[in-house]
């Protein structure tokens, strides 16, 4: 196989899927020049003139939007794992005989598990995203036959923009939407809170079809998807289970390992003097990362500190900082529980972003690299605090990656993990697969010490003196290794065998993933 | 004729299930099925013949279904499926002792928490230390089921060697005579610093179980003294309390536990505890009377943190200086509960300073304003001292700072 070493050293195929892959070339290096994509030219006079765009089914949806052999199709994923339309689109293109379709969606959950038994028959030829579960094992056990390509929320928005990827159909599932295809995921028996994920597909995409359960006259409002874009609108009894898209509530960690990490990072937030009046930070909705949104919100009450924004994922700890007045607005990617839903249809000063305006490379700035601190987890991290997020130290694919390379670029960048599971170990000599450059990545918060990237002198000289245990990130590996009993022997791949690239945010290749040996 | 065993858990996190079946020929033969395969797979099959061959064992099957154990719980299981079908062999499977376990405790050391974790849920037991209690017990008794208490020992023995306990005293509570006898093999020679008796009723428990551990440490060349701790879990023991806290020199501390107490006087356990209010306040006057330390029993609701809070203060206003927790949470509340007040603090530091300063005259008596400082007043104000240094009150070098003061 022809290729070469990118500039973080790893290897990197000439070609992904036959096109010419670009090798990673270092953080901010690689800049594209020429226009950006768009979408066919339409006009308004082959719309209907009353509005009422609403077709009696989803085939006769995807027929009219001229679906056929080898396309792309893209769906969101604000349901998470609770959604019922992407299985349905593929399910019925196998029922029209349609083959080599490509997947396209802002990330596949292990509800979509029946989409295997397309590829298998040869429907769907390959997903082109985050690869979670039963997706992530099929893709690794070399089963899929494309190759998966992995994109961060704010790479995939550029791919769109840049022509990397063309959106022949767009399949929007939509809590509520009217019959000119406004759309918005704040009410319905389905609320997700928001549609950002789907905002680029509506624009780009050559046909969009909004699908919902709950049909409204028109206006919708507010349009967070414009019907403007839109060409066919669908009912549909369900398009997900609302158990599953917002769990109600959100739970906090009851391990006391990792209360320990969530309490050590709120700990370090303040004494590296992050937290202070107008600071803002972003923290996901793990069980970690809600105990240390609590803790932290102790220490902000105690100091009299307020944030002026907070990033979401919003759960309830959020928007209690948000009703409390701790901070000044949530800037909101994606609502995680019920609490959050509300909030964002009720308070003005919770706003609902996308990865265009908080993480488009494509864009004139992003919100992500504004952000005081961000807090995000990683399978492993190695001794230059280089991170991995999609595999596991056995080689296998089994996450997305959502926003978390685009979150790198926080001012001070925290990875907290339990140091090791079960018997494996966090902290490595070098990870499995690259997801994440150590020079963005300052501080690894774990149960056995804090480390430092040395890059980050000024860090390290505001926590001198700190009763927090900060220590060299190698002497936490040989700790975990005394542990554990050893490394861990690295992963049995076919190394002549790639299943998968990562992409880094601008489009080149950081790393690619490799066919897991039975 | 083939011999079988097994011992550790199936489907369990950070555990394994061992199956040892002794053949007559066939060689070692190790089926293993593991959550970490790629990772560990070769490790543990090259640690499985070892012990295979340190036992002498030639043909075996062994069939091990591991769900991510570390190192020293492996070789636990293994060894406790051994010796279950050869229960002769003496010789033990132990790694050195990990380094930093290699410290001593000092007798009077405070005992505000005492964290217990069942001695066979090697999960809980890993990351104990992270807590800072200030000793963690690793319980044989009643948390773990009757069918688990024989393998649950190789693994507290290998805790005892293995795991980083960061500092914290190592204690075991060990069964009742006559198990609890046995038990002390397994921790005597391993690093433990105090034993727990379980339901003491009189003086001879403890002097039986002191007298074993004494042949022990002469049998093992054990240098460091190992602590007794008698817990006081019935009428009877409480009627005795005093006899059993000086019934040895190694006694360090008299505590009680309410759950079997109220069972064995016939009453229901409340949260207020009128039940059990003599029976506590009667192991103080005992503690104290043999010189040794009180120590409250166990708050048994997790979730409830106003409800231990306001249950240390109580224990404290009784003068106990310790109360047991069963889930790490509950430390950082009984610490700051236990901690001193700031008048406290600050006449501590007189006391401390006003004795400093006789000492440098050459003095052995001091004096506070016009009154003599006594030895205990002396012993006080510096365990009042120790108390708030380790819960952050004041630094270690208060003494510098203050004089840097005086300089200014």
């Amino acid at each position: 196989m022809k290729g070469k070493n990118n500039a973080a050293g790893r290897w990197i195929p000439a070609k992904i899927n036959g096109k010419p892959a670009i090798p990673f070339q270092g953080v901010g290096k690689y800049k594209p020049a020429g226009q950006k994509t768009s979408s066919p030219i339409v006009s308004c006079a082959d719309f209907p003139k009353d509005g009422n765009k609403v077709v009696p089914s989803l085939r006769k949806a995807l027929e009219r939007a001229g679906l056929r052999d080898g396309m792309t199709i893209s769906t969101h994923h604000h349901f998470r794992n609770g959604d019922k339309v992407a299985n349905q689109i593929f399910d019925t293109a196998a029922k029209m005989g349609i083959k080599n379709l490509r997947w396209f969606p802002s990330a596949s959950f292990p509800c979509h598990e029946s989409i295997i038994k397309h590829m298998d028959s040869g429907v769907v030829h390959y997903i082109e995203a985050s690869l979670n579960g039963p997706m992530g094992e099929y893709c690794s056990r070399g089963r899929m036959k494309g190759q998966g390509v992995l994109r961060s929320h704010g790479c995939r928005y550029r791919s769109i923009q840049d022509g990397e990827v063309h959106i022949d159909i767009a399949v929007i599932a939509a809590p509520t939407a009217d019959p000119f295809g406004n759309a918005n995921g704040l009410t319905g028996k389905s609320a997700c809170g928001l549609l950002g994920f789907a905002l680029a597909d509506s624009q780009y995409a050559d046909k969009v079809i909004v699908v919902t359960d709950n049909l409204i006259p028109f206006p919708c409002i507010p349009w967070q998807i414009q019907g403007n874009y839109v060409d066919y609108v669908v009912t549909m009894a369900d398009i997900g289970d609302p158990t599953q898209i917002v769990s109600g509530t959100t739970r906090i960690t009851r391990s006391p390992a990792r209360l320990l990490i969530a309490e050590y990072t709120a700990r370090f937030i303040k004494e590296a003097g992050i937290m202070k009046d107008g600071f803002s930070f972003q923290a996901g909705a793990g069980g970690t990362a809600l105990a240390f949104v609590l803790y932290l919100k102790e220490f902000m009450k105690e100091a009299n500190v307020k944030a002026r924004f907070v990033r979401g994922g919003s759960t309830k700890y959020l928007v209690e900082l948000l009703e409390e007045r701790l901070t000044d607005y949530i800037l909101d990617g994606q609502t995680f529980d019920l609490d959050g839903v509300r909030s964002m249809r009720e308070n003005p000063h919770h706003m609902n972003t996308s990865p265009f305006t908080s993480y488009n490379y494509h864009g004139k700035g992003n919100f992500a690299s504004m952000v005081d601190a961000v807090i995000l987890g990683a399978t492993e991290i190695d001794v230059n605090y280089n991170a991995n997020v999609v595999t596991h130290s056995d080689g296998m694919l089994l996450h997305g990656m959502g926003g978390w390379q685009d979150c790198l670029f926080s001012n001070c960048t925290i990875l907290a993990v339990p140091s090791f599971r079960d018997r494996i170990p966090v902290i490595v000599e070098s990870v499995t697969t690259l997801c994440g450059p150590g020079e963005l990545i300052d501080v690894v918060i774990t149960e056995k010490g804090i480390a430092i990237n040395p890059r980050r002198k000024d860090l390290l000289k505001a926590l001198k003196g700190s009763t927090l245990p900060i220590k060299p990130i190698e002497e936490i590996k040989k700790e975990i290794e005394r542990i554990c009993g050893g490394a861990p022997s690295p992963p049995k791949v076919d190394k002549e065998h790639v299943v998968a690239a990562i992409q880094w945010v601008d489009g080149t290749i950081i790393d690619v993933v490799y066919k897991v040996q039975e | 004729m083939a011999k079988e065993a097994q011992a550790g858990k199936k489907d369990t996190a950070s555990d394994c299930r061992v199956h040892i079946r002794i053949k007559e020929s066939g060689g070692i033969k190790v089926k293993l099925k593991s959550k970490v395969e790629s990772m560990y797979g070769e490790a543990i099959r090259k640690s499985a013949a070892e012990m295979m061959k340190f036992f002498g064992i030639k043909n075996v099957m062994l069939d091990i279904e591991d769900s991510g154990c570390l190192p020293f719980v492996l070789t636990a299981r293994i060894e406790a499926a051994v010796k279950k079908c050869l229960p002769k062999r003496k010789e033990e499977y132990i790694s050195p002792i990990f380094p930093q376990n290699l410290y001593r405790v000092e007798r009077d050391r405070p005992r505000r928490s005492r964290l217990y974790v069942p001695g066979d849920q090697p999960r809980l037991i890993t990351n104990a230390g992270l807590y800072k209690p200030d000793a963690i017990i690793l319980d044989l008794e009643d948390s773990v089921a009757p069918p688990e208490k024989e393998f649950a020992r190789y693994i507290v023995r290998n805790a005892l060697r293995d795991v980083d306990f960061s500092g914290t005293e190592r204690m075991v509570r060990i069964n009742q005579l006559p198990a609890g006898i046995e038990d002390l093999d397994f921790i005597v020679p391993h690093g433990v610093h105090t034993v727990l008796i379980p339901k003491c009723e009189d003086e001879d428990a403890v002097k039986e179980i002191d007298e074993r551990i004494q042949d022990l440490r002469t049998q093992h060349k054990i240098k460091n003294e190992i602590y007794l701790i008698p817990i006081i879990e019935s009428a009877l023991g409480t009627v005795n309390a005093y006899k059993i806290a000086v019934a040895c020199p190694n006694n360090v501390a008299l505590t009680i536990g309410l759950e079997d107490f109220t069972a064995d006087i016939g009453a229901e356990r409340t949260l207020e505890g009128k039940e059990s209010f003599l029976a506590r306040q009667h192991v103080v006057l005992a503690a104290r009377a043999a010189g040794i330390q009180p120590l409250d029993s166990v708050f048994s609701d997790v979730t409830d943190e106003e409800g231990l809070r306001a249950s240390v203060l109580e224990a404290k206003s009784l003068g106990f200086e310790g109360k047991g927790c069963i889930h790490p949470g509950q430390i950082r509340i009984v610490h700051e509960s236990f901690a001193p007040g700031r008048k406290e603090i600050e006449r501590a530091k007189k006391i401390s300073l006003a004795l400093d300063e006789a000492r440098k005259k050459g003095s052995g008596v001091a004096a506070l304003g016009s009154k003599m400082i006594d030895p205990p007043v002396v012993k006080r104000a510096e365990r009042i001292l120790k108390l708030a240094v380790q819960n952050n009150q004041i630094p270690a070098n208060w003494k510098e700072e203050h004089s840097d003061e005086g300089k200014k």
